[in-house]
């Protein structure tokens, strides 16, 4: 009779929700397909409205790569809960039980990583599109990418959680986290920009620095406030 | 195992919003016993049983399931209890096998693809294993709902309307799956409209009305 086996720890726990989120995502392609092609039409649009001054383009492309990311997020991260109350499935996982911290930094983890391949797919169109090459290497635009994926995703995490179950979900998530991540917006097209543009006077080190403080601040609220969220 | 009653509830009242669902519901059931409740539609049948489940916290009252204090120990309570209800807690996009393989290795059940796989076997889905669960009739999910409760093995098992959606095979299936869950002194919750097969299984009756316990 239960409990008779050994539970996974904490961090195994994180992984096999990690691994079941990311296998959801590879069963329903077409979401991730739509999230991929919404981004790139954002990303496009910006090109339209600005016109054909590639110089203008060039300057703000770290920019509008983040807001492109940053539109796409609040699709993804709504669809990720979606999945979750369809069926009570959170509530399924809940009660098996899992640690809802566990629960936080898998699915914070796979909403991260879906927006990282989002943003590989897009650096190449940036590029192209806005007409810049990354002058301090395409390894340091890497590195603020993911800094930037995780900032987006842990509060979007929390805040997905908390809408999920609202009427107006689709209203009430832009809404709530959009001005909580306008520090890591400013911070991540600053560092974009630096990437691409050169990096003369060293602030580049600043901005990852921000963007480090800013991952620290809502990793650790995520796993602190999600088992109240998540707890009817 | 400790030989406290399975379920000892005293006042226990749930609301939602300006609404009692649930009333000052006293309730003992030993290791081993069965309590059917019966009672009509948004009577408080279901919302006793998530109480109890310790999916919601109740409003007032207090309730220890095996010794255990459910406000304060509610992650142990969840351990030892099973619960079955509309709401499958099945992935759309997964497919059957999958559907059992991750709670399968959350819980850290040795061996989760053979155990998986004969669960399959037991609820008649072994030929549909690997097909996305969006493909399956609603007795199909609810047979792998069954399966995902009997995979966590517990102590306590909390049954809303399961011969629902189920075609007469199905039903008898089910009633199987409880017997043999009671031969084996799980305590068993049984919430049901089909009263003749809910006393076939269960020596008590709780009938509510309104969120309280009334007279059947």
């Amino acid at each position: 009779m239960s409990p008779s086996h050994a539970r996974p720890g904490f961090w195994l726990s994180a992984l096999l929700v990690l691994q079941k989120d990311l296998l959801i995502e590879w069963r329903s392609r077409a979401r991730l397909n739509a999230l991929v092609f919404f981004a790139l039409s954002t990303l496009l649009l910006f090109s339209f409205a600005l016109g054909a001054d590639t110089r203008i383009l060039g300057r703000s492309a770290g920019g509008y790569l983040w807001l492109a990311i940053m539109f796409a997020s609040v699709l993804a991260l709504g669809e990720s809960f979606r999945v979750e109350n369809e069926n009570g499935a959170l509530d399924g996982l809940r009660l098996l039980p899992v640690d809802p911290r566990a629960i936080f930094v898998g699915k914070a983890t796979g909403n991260a990583a879906l927006l990282m391949v989002v943003a590989v797919v897009l650096v190449p169109v940036t590029l192209a599109v806005y007409d810049v090459r990354p002058l301090e290497g395409l390894p340091r635009l890497g590195g603020v990418l993911a800094l930037g994926c995780l900032g987006i995703s842990a509060p979007g995490t929390m805040y997905a959680a908390i809408t999920s179950r609202s009427r107006a979900k689709d209203v009430l998530l832009p809404l709530l986290l959009f001005p909580i991540l306008i520090p890591a917006l400013i911070a991540c097209s600053k560092a974009a920009t630096l990437v691409l543009h050169g990096d003369a006077m060293q602030e580049l080190r600043s901005w990852t620095g921000l963007l480090l403080g800013f991952n620290a601040a809502y990793w650790s609220l995520g796993i602190l406030l999600f088992p109240s969220i998540i707890e009817d | 195992m400790s030989t406290a009653p399975a379920i000892d509830a005293v006042d226990l009242s749930r609301r939602y919003g300006m609404r009692w669902a649930l009333a000052r519901i006293s309730l003992r059931l030993d290791q081993g016993q069965s309590l059917l409740l019966t009672g009509h539609n948004g009577s408080g049948k279901t919302t006793l049983l998530r109480v109890l489940a310790g999916a919601v916290p109740a409003s007032t009252g207090r309730a220890s399931i095996f010794g255990l204090d459910l406000a304060k120990q509610r992650f142990e309570v969840r351990q030892r209890v099973g619960l079955l209800t509309h709401a499958n807690a099945l992935y759309e996009d997964l497919s059957a096998q999958e559907n059992l393989l991750v709670p399968a290795r959350l819980l850290g059940v040795p061996q989760p693809s053979a155990r998986a796989a004969a669960l399959l076997a037991k609820v008649g889905l072994e030929g549909r294993a690997k097909d996305s669960v969006r493909q399956f009739s609603a007795g199909m999910r609810k047979r792998l709902s069954i399966a995902r409760l009997l995979l966590k093995n517990p102590a306590l098992a909390l049954f809303d309307e399961p011969f629902g959606e189920l075609d007469p095979g199905g039903i008898e299936q089910m009633e199987s799956v409880i017997r043999e869950l009671q031969q084996a002194g799980t305590t068993v919750v049984l919430a049901t409209h089909l009263i003749e097969q809910g006393q076939s299984l269960c020596s008590r009756r709780l009938h509510l009305s309104g969120g309280r316990a009334a007279q059947a």
